[in-house]
């Protein structure tokens, strides 16, 4: 299928390409940039003006809810809900029933998904059989059938020393090692941030230190062991000190900070809403301040949605009880476009931390846009405001602290491998 | 149109309230006077006839018949009632006696107390406009008033009392 | 999400929830408002009609007689119905919601919820569910709040020392798994009292308690010196368990409120507990049955100020 966008803004931050260009696609690849190719012509045009045309986005972390979950998702809602939210590949947690530590279950995985032909799936395999933090999974297996890394999830690995030989033994491979830093003993039963609100509230709490110690033996061991390591949804501005000593001397570490985390904190929980209750938990506000300025420094390399769909029922019962998570696929262009403007970035600022970063962290040919490279486009309308309401959303998760909100930045059109997956609304016009 | 409408002393109406009761008090009567403005006048009236006999104050409130339109009271005072009543004779005491509602609530909550004796009504003004079978015993003055008229009584720092009429508030 | 659930949009009270939030105003209100309660309980016929055809439903997820116990006369008392659940192991086991239960009883035409619940926020929770004509009174809700209970505590206080203003107050315990502390905590900072304080050893005093505006002390000795109300708290069992304190033996030898400690206090200081008591682990008997204590008393007041609420809201 040939296809020509024309007349829109084209950015792309790894090429440093911030400029109104045509695109040519042919054959699930762009084909040329700027000038159309000789004979070219095309079976259908896209009248992008006004609009952005980015590389499709990667979100670092999006629950499926297959297998296992399916009462709260399918495959096909949420992958739905990835294009429509302009995401073209994203990653999927091994904390599926079963877990994801059976090479099986991930060519299942990987077989559904390619199905359905919309976003690129990159499941991460478990690091530990059945996520027990007992015995290591057959991670050489898993890689071969599809794994991109290795994580935990949200199960504890409280045995340092299954953690060590864990890294280790993934080092061997050159596998990356996703953990999300959190001590499991000093987060007990701990439901939000240990501060001022949770005190107030009367909800068991969760430390910072509860992640800056969890952080400081992941380092440490991945010093040890050479492991590519990548920490998930750093939440306290501790935490990034830390990291940033660690990049310096050289460690191969990245992290991501959930969108979430850059905009909401613990006093948004209010009068106990469980739309807030997320893990790991909203934070103090000089956290939230700390992690916006961390991302545009680089210190965090990427944001992700961390889309959780949850179902209603699991969110109307008290807080603690509530089941954390907030749906995000759709909201996380929006969310990051907001944070850049906000600390004043230009727009490719925001646009690189949803693509070309999490590529880098990833190691995929994606998250940039060239001649003879895949042709996963994301086209937005940056100025239009829509309503995050039930209806609004693709997802079968509804839940979201940002419900009844308006957000800007509108995902109008979606390509992977050079074909059309979404388009929504009455965004891009066809001549 | 003016208001013709002459508004007794009620210092001179309570003389004549006290002159009423005076014959019909004894050793086993009590006076029991309903919050506030029935209240004044009790006190008034035993300082007229005698400090030996027995007071109490009724509020009302927890006996009104209108509680689910309009609520509790904003500002309830405790009922007190310092003595026993089973088997007094009770005069029970209000300002202005209207659609009979206030006593009839008044009635009902002395009988929590116990079983009077008897219970006779004193009222410095009776304005008609009964909406129960109730009627007093001993009345300082007949007052005819238009339904949309608020008659009121007042104490003054030095303890005067004294009557106001002024339009109903809607 | 941040208007405030409990007032009405005539900035009534439709709810009680938490003391939070809640103006010197009503409190006073819900305070002068008992006072014409508390002689109800002299009378022999120890009722009032004004909630006569009024059901109230006691719903106690988490089990309790003394609070329900109350409650329930405090209902009868003001003529009401009340029907009593104690949601535990039938619904709760099956699988039911807060809110599937909730739901199920407003069709059995109830006025009023009195929710008792082991999660902080319960009773936020179905206050946002419940038919607007439906009041809902927290009865205790995880370690969040016990309103009624802080008022009666309040209430206790006004009698005995009358000025809010002039007071030193001190809550000793557990604060950090206390819904009680929370309550009172808020009621005097409302109130105006100018110095709270809060004492015990740092496990059991959650962080940022300072920023409700409290006093810290982990010495009975300075925490003590020169209050005019000592409010101990409640030490459960299960404290040992968790790593929290080594001992009940420890924790009475250093917090317990014994006579020699409390001869810190100001000479006529009045000794509070919000019961049940746990005697020889966080008070001596002989301080518990002393002149000082005034724990008594609290329970009768707290059947007068539960009148008090449940007329002042089910009148809305």
């Amino acid at each position: 299928m040939k296809i020509h966008i024309k007349n829109g803004r084209l950015i792309d931050p790894s090429n440093g390409v911030d400029a109104v260009q045509d695109i040519f696609i042919a054959a699930g690849k762009v084909l040329a940039i700027g000038q159309a190719p000789q004979d070219f012509h095309a079976n259908r045009t896209i009248d992008a003006t006004g609009l952005v045309v980015c590389p499709g986005l990667i979100d670092l972390s999006a629950r499926l809810r297959e297998p296992g979950f399916e009462y709260k998702a399918t495959l096909e809602s949420e992958m739905h809900a990835a294009v429509a939210g302009g995401v073209t590949s994203l990653v999927c947690p091994p904390d599926t029933d079963p877990p994801l530590d059976e090479p099986g279950l991930v060519e299942m995985l990987k077989h559904r998904a390619k199905s359905l032909n919309q976003a690129r799936v990159f499941p991460l395999g478990a690091l530990t059989q059945k996520l027990q933090g007992a015995q290591l999974t057959e991670m050489a297996e898993l890689h071969d059938a599809g794994c991109i890394a290795f994580s935990h999830a949200d199960a504890p690995l409280t045995d340092t020393l299954v953690l060590a030989r864990a890294m280790e033994y993934a080092a061997t491979f050159g596998f990356g090692v996703w953990l999300r830093p959190q001590d499991a003993f000093l987060a007990n039963i701990g439901v939000a941030h240990d501060g001022e609100v949770a005190t107030r509230l009367g909800l068991p709490s969760i430390p910072s230190s509860a992640e800056t110690i969890a952080v400081s033996t992941i380092l440490l061991l991945a010093r040890e062991s050479g492991a590519r390591v990548h920490l998930c949804r750093i939440s306290s501005h501790e935490s990034i000190a830390m990291i940033r000593a660690a990049k310096e001397q050289g460690l191969p570490v990245t992290c991501d900070v959930s969108a979430n985390h850059l905009h909401l904190s613990e006093i948004d929980i209010g009068f106990f809403d469980s739309q807030c209750r997320l893990m790991p938990p909203l934070r103090g506000l000089r956290d939230r301040d700390g992690l916006c300025q961390a991302l545009k420094e680089g210190v965090i390399d990427a944001v992700c949605s961390d889309h959780a769909p949850v179902d209603d029922d699991a969110k109307l019962v008290p807080f603690a009880e509530a089941e954390a998570g907030a749906t995000g696929l759709e909201l996380l262009l929006p969310l990051t476009l907001k944070w850049a403007g906000e600390m004043k970035l230009p727009l490719a600022d925001a646009i690189a931390k949803l693509t070309t970063q999490p590529a880098k962290i990833l190691g995929i040919d994606n998250g940039h846009l060239a001649p003879g490279h895949p042709a996963d486009l994301c086209l937005f309308d940056p100025q239009r405001y829509w309503k995050v309401e039930p209806k609004a959303l693709k997802s079968q998760g509804k839940n979201t602290p940002f419900l009844g909100m308006e957000l800007q930045g509108k995902v109008v059109c979606t390509l992977v491998d050079g074909h059309v997956v979404y388009e929504g609304g009455d965004g891009a016009r066809h001549a | 149109m003016t208001n013709s409408i002459h508004i007794p002393d009620a210092e001179k109406l309570l003389q004549q309230l006290a002159d009423q009761l005076r014959p019909h008090i004894n050793a086993n009567s009590a006076l029991v006077g309903i919050h506030s403005g029935g209240a004044w006048i009790a006190q008034r009236l035993r300082d007229a006839l005698g400090a030996q006999i027995s007071l109490g104050t009724l509020d009302i409130s927890f006996y009104r018949d209108d509680f689910s339109k309009i609520g509790l009271h904003p500002e309830v005072k405790p009922s007190d009632i310092p003595f026993d009543v089973e088997g007094r004779e009770i005069i029970l005491v209000d300002d202005v006696l209207y659609t009979g509602r206030t006593i009839r609530a008044a009635m009902n909550e002395l009988f929590d107390y116990g079983r009077p004796a008897s219970i006779r009504l004193a009222v410095l003004v009776d304005r008609g406009g009964r909406e129960l079978p109730i009627g007093a015993d001993f009345v300082g003055a007949h007052l005819a008033l238009a339904a949309d008229q608020n008659l009121q009584l007042n104490q003054g720092q030095d303890g005067r009392l004294s009557l106001s009429l002024r339009p109903t508030e809607k | 999400m941040l208007t405030n659930p409990q007032l009405n949009q005539h900035g009534e009270l439709q709810h009680l929830l938490t003391i939070e939030g809640l103006s010197a105003r009503i409190i006073r209100h819900i305070l002068d408002t008992a006072d014409s309660f508390v002689p109800v309980a002299e009378r022999d016929i120890k009722k009032v009609p004004i909630l006569r055809g009024k059901a109230i439903f006691n719903l106690f997820f988490e089990p309790s007689t003394r609070t329900r116990t109350t409650f329930e006369i405090a209902a009868k008392r003001l003529s009401a119905d009340v029907i009593n659940l104690s949601i535990g192991a039938s619904s709760q086991s099956k699988g039911e919601t807060v809110l599937d239960t909730v739901n199920n009883l407003a069709a059995m035409q109830a006025d009023m919820f009195i929710v008792r619940h082991s999660q902080s926020g319960a009773a936020h929770l179905i206050a946002r569910h419940v038919a607007p004509h439906i009041h809902v009174v927290n009865a205790g809700d995880g370690r969040h709040a016990h309103p009624t209970q802080g008022l009666l505590d309040m209430y206790t206080i006004r009698h005995y020392k009358k000025d809010f203003h002039e007071l030193r107050v001190a809550i000793v315990g557990d604060v950090m798994h206390s819904r009680v502390a929370r309550s009172q905590i808020h009621a005097l900072t409302t109130l105006g009292v100018p110095e709270v304080r809060v004492v015990g050893p740092k496990t059991l005093l959650p962080t940022g308690v300072e920023k409700m505006g409290v006093h810290v002390y982990h010495d009975m000795a300075r925490g003590l010196k020169d209050v005019d109300v000592v409010i101990m708290l409640r030490l459960q069992n299960e404290r040992m368990k968790g790593a929290l304190l080594p001992s009940a033996q420890e924790y009475f030898k250093y917090y317990g409120l014994t006579p020699d400690k409390l001869a810190y206090a100001k000479p006529d200081a009045i000794v509070m507990h919000p019961g049940p008591m746990n005697r020889g682990v966080e008070i001596d008997s002989s301080v518990a049955d002393g002149g000082q204590s005034v724990i008594l008393p609290q329970v009768t007041f707290g059947i007068a100020v539960r009148m008090a609420v449940m007329s002042i809201l089910a009148g809305k």
